[in-house]
């Protein structure tokens, strides 16, 4: 049966993707779906531990996770498109107005 | 209880060969598509591991609502042709930071594999806790809203801020200070067929 560690490693490793994916990719709306990669491995871990302590709170906090990564959804594709309104580009290396 | 086993070694495959694939794809609609799919392995994983109301809300939410909206960010920016732009845009100090940044993920990989094995004290099985049932939705919502009701209308504001920030961000009206509008706004109500004699010119050329 799989155990707590299983699920703890194969959250540590989608968690260590999706920060992979954050330094890797030049592309603004890959990086926002990265984040989302590493919240769900948290959520992952939240539900694991919550299943070994036998608590109904790590279920009641990844609804709250879940929320927060919706509006954070929503406000990060807002400035991505008003970021893409103004430069034309996805490239986070186009946005360099305020580099001195 | 081998079953199990494989049920997790086949969502967790799906779910890192998917994310894998998220970050290795160049087309934008690809890397949502295939995150969905990884969500929808999560979701399995949720479900064995006997929280099956998050795993619906994880479908609902996450694979139909979060990701329909970048999709339709994906779509409305006409997103993949972008990708020769950003092929050929990255500098030298970007390469050099990507670098370092693959270099520290696997790092941070490798150390938490580690640190996860040595701590095998915390034990493989799960206990039978609560007799094998998994919490009800009726508990679940008696927790939320008894326990965690601070949270949850905190949540609720959390959502309005960032209603008004995405509109505030993304309104219509940053776009019309950028561009130069000749014309002078219409402020009054006008009927949009104008009368005859307010089409005629002050100036009319039989008139001079």
């Amino acid at each position: 049966m799989a155990g707590l560690i299983h699920y703890l490693v194969l959250s540590g490793v989608l968690f260590a993707i999706g920060m992979m994916g954050v330094f890797l990719r030049r592309n603004v709306i890959t990086m926002l779906l990265s984040i989302e990669v590493m919240l769900n491995a948290v959520n992952l871990t939240f539900i694991a531990f919550g299943r070994f302590l036998g608590s109904p709170d790590g279920q009641i906090i990844v609804f709250f996770v879940i929320t927060v990564a919706a509006a954070e959804a929503a406000v990060g594709l807002a400035i991505v498109i008003a970021l893409f309104r103004h430069t034309e580009s996805l490239n986070p290396d186009a946005f360099r107005e305020l580099k001195g | 209880m081998a079953s199990d086993l494989i049920l997790f070694y086949a969502f967790g495959a799906i779910a890192v060969v998917a994310t894998l694939l998220v970050i290795a794809q160049s087309n934008p609609i690809y890397s949502v598509l295939l995150l969905i799919a990884s969500f929808m392995a999560l979701a399995g994983l949720y479900v064995l591991l006997d929280a099956p109301f998050v795993a619906v809300t994880q479908i609902i939410v996450y694979a139909g609502a979060i990701m329909v909206l970048f999709l339709f960010v994906v779509m409305l920016l006409n997103a993949p042709r972008e990708d020769a732009l950003e092929a050929s845009g990255s500098t030298e100090e970007s390469t050099g930071a990507r670098a370092l940044g693959l270099v520290l993920a696997m790092a941070m990989a490798i150390e938490l594999v580690w640190a996860l094995n040595r701590t095998r004290i915390l034990g493989f099985a799960f206990p039978e806790g609560r007799g094998g049932t998994s919490w009800s939705v009726a508990e679940l919502g008696r927790i939320l809203f008894g326990n965690y009701a601070f949270a949850f209308e905190a949540t609720s504001i959390l959502i309005l801020i960032a209603m008004v920030g995405a509109i505030t961000l993304a309104g219509r009206h940053l776009t019309e200070k950028r561009i130069p509008n000749p014309e002078p706004r219409i402020t009054s109500p006008e009927p949009l067929i104008p009368s005859p004699e307010s089409r005629i010119p002050s100036r009319s050329p039989w008139q001079a």
